[in-house]
């Protein structure tokens, strides 16, 4: 029984490393094919479009409103202090710090990430993934590699626009509802958000957020078994996979920003 | 290795293959000639399809060689297999029609990736192409809004757009109407002929595939179990060739899958199955 219990738990462990093997095999084949990117400049642009301005409407209204129950709670618990004057810094520094790269990141897993498993998995499903690699046509390069630089690319632009939107959002609440005063909202804020300390170190995150969730999207549907069902459990896969990731790589990059 | 007959341009040899614990080829060797229509028949999973993808080297076999065109296909780099993709041409069963893009996008899709041709001799060589298959009026379709034959006839034409020297194709026949099923027998055997190809026809629809082949192998538990042209596997004394190509629902092939007794079974009342 017990020794049932470890051979299915090595046969997992052993399942999980295969994969994670696999994935980073495939992950340098797209890195090693960026080359091929040049002449399909196009169709890096054309997954800009699909993987990011696609997104753009979620982003934008979610951080709105993200912006807005920031400025609500910030109010009411500053108010007791009767700092509510620092109400700009807490909304931006929230944003830039952390939700604007989590929330988008997590947000972009959902709209873009189970997007582009499901159609990469169909695509090998249809049979047309193996008709390119016999047409001589390295499908890691055509469909892979510019879908994951397209990721890339958008994810930190996808997060600054956020964290954009939630501080008009929380100005709206703040100064507009609230009565916070306009002067001090925004310049309490410049005075107190560093631009190396605290926006960079959120681009850096929003970077590493895009990486990994388009590494594990891309990875889900070249990977996904070839069938209706297995394209449907590789999307699952791809929105727990990268959202764990996400909040899990969230606290490791915390701690060695912002941790000593 | 020297090919010393420039005749044969596939040529197999001693291949094995597993699936699993499953045999799918065991020692076989098939050899495919120049120029000729070659049909590889066998009840659903003799593993016809896969030994199609052993030949374009998707797969590697356990044992043996495959050779094209005189270069051997087994062992070759990733590079090395591109470069000899580009020699051959294969046709999936549904087509595999790059859904993204309409019908002159799909056969021009090759031309663009490995030439530099200008863009006016691309949509000279496209129209010539879909014309050879008769659809060069459906160039602006999208793939969801072709036939199955149409999407195969699309792909045909797709699949000659480099000029390859040998076109595979898997299962042709299935799931087609009676015309478009004449359409595809007669364009198979034309395109062949004309274009001076070598056609590679993997199939179990026994009157179309023997009406165009010149020879056919036939497949069965991992053997090459009959072989000629078709009149000759008629009159074959193969037990095994007479009950595939008259279609008969037992002999050497089993109607039964392999199963302990029905009176056992029946009498056991499920105990030992699985929880």
């Amino acid at each position: 029984m017990i020794l049932a219990t470890l051979q299915h738990l090595g046969q997992r462990g052993m399942q999980v490393f295969e994969r994670l093997g696999r994935a980073s095999i495939l992950l340098s084949r797209i890195l090693g094919g960026i080359h091929t990117l040049v002449p399909r400049f196009s169709l890096f642009i054309h997954q800009i479009h699909s993987v990011g301005v696609l997104s753009l409407v979620i982003i934008v209204v979610s951080g709105v409103f993200v912006g807005m129950v920031l400025g609500l709670q910030g109010y009411n618990t500053l108010v007791d202090f009767g700092a509510e004057e620092s109400l700009g810094v807490v909304v931006s520094l929230s944003l830039v710090r952390e939700l604007g790269p989590v929330v988008s990141a997590l947000l972009f897993a959902g709209r873009a990430g189970s997007a582009l498993t499901a159609e990469i998995g169909l695509m090998k499903a249809t049979e047309q993934l193996s008709a390119m690699e016999m047409m001589a046509v390295d499908p890691v390069h055509r469909v892979l590699a510019p879908r994951f630089f397209a990721g890339l690319f958008s994810m930190p632009l996808l997060a600054a626009i956020f964290s954009a939107v939630g501080v008009l959002g929380g100005f709206f609440v703040g100064v507009g509802l609230l009565g916070v005063d306009d002067g001090a909202y925004w310049s309490q804020m410049q005075a107190k958000v560093d631009f190396y300390d605290d926006i960079m170190n959120g681009v850096i995150k929003s970077i590493a957020f895009g990486w990994v969730v388009t590494w594990i999207a891309v990875f889900e549907g070249y990977d996904a078994v070839p069938t209706s069902e297995g394209v449907s459990r590789a999307t699952t896969r791809t929105v727990v996979y990268s959202s764990l990731a996400v909040l899990g790589l969230d606290f490791i990059l915390t701690a060695l920003m912002f941790g000593d | 290795m020297s090919d010393n007959n420039n005749d044969i341009i596939v040529r197999i040899r001693n291949l094995s293959f597993s699936r699993g614990s499953r045999r799918i080829f065991d020692d076989i060797d098939i050899d495919i000639r120049r120029g000729s229509v070659t049909s590889i028949m066998g009840p659903s999973g003799t593993g016809k399809t896969t030994l199609l993808r052993l030949i374009g080297g998707q797969l590697r076999p356990d044992a043996g060689q495959i050779f094209f065109d005189g270069e051997e296909v087994t062992g070759a780099s990733r590079r090395r297999l591109f470069e000899l993709r580009k020699r051959m041409g294969m046709l999936f069963q549904n087509g595999a029609l790059l859904t993204d893009m309409d019908v002159y996008d799909n056969v021009a899709f090759p031309l663009r990736e490995h030439t530099d041709l200008p863009e006016s001799m691309i949509r000279d060589l496209v129209l010539m192409k879909l014309e050879a298959v008769g659809l060069r009026g459906a160039r602006h379709l999208m793939p969801a809004e072709l036939s199955g034959g149409m999407a195969r006839r699309v792909a045909l034409a797709r699949a000659i757009a480099l000029d390859p020297m040998m076109i595979m194709y898997d299962e042709p026949f299935t799931g087609q109407d009676p015309i478009s099923m004449g359409v595809l027998v007669r364009l198979i055997r034309e395109v062949n002929d004309s274009l001076g190809l070598t056609s590679v026809l993997v199939s179990h629809d026994i009157d179309e595939a023997s009406a165009i082949s010149d020879h056919i192998y036939l497949l069965s538990g991992g053997k090459v179990v009959a072989q000629g042209g078709a009149e000759e596997l008629r009159n074959s004394a193969s037990e095994w060739a007479q009950q595939f190509m008259q279609g008969l629902p037992d002999g050497p092939v089993p109607f039964h899958y392999p199963a302990s007794s029905f009176r056992d079974d029946l009498l056991s009342g499920g105990e030992g199955e699985r929880p």
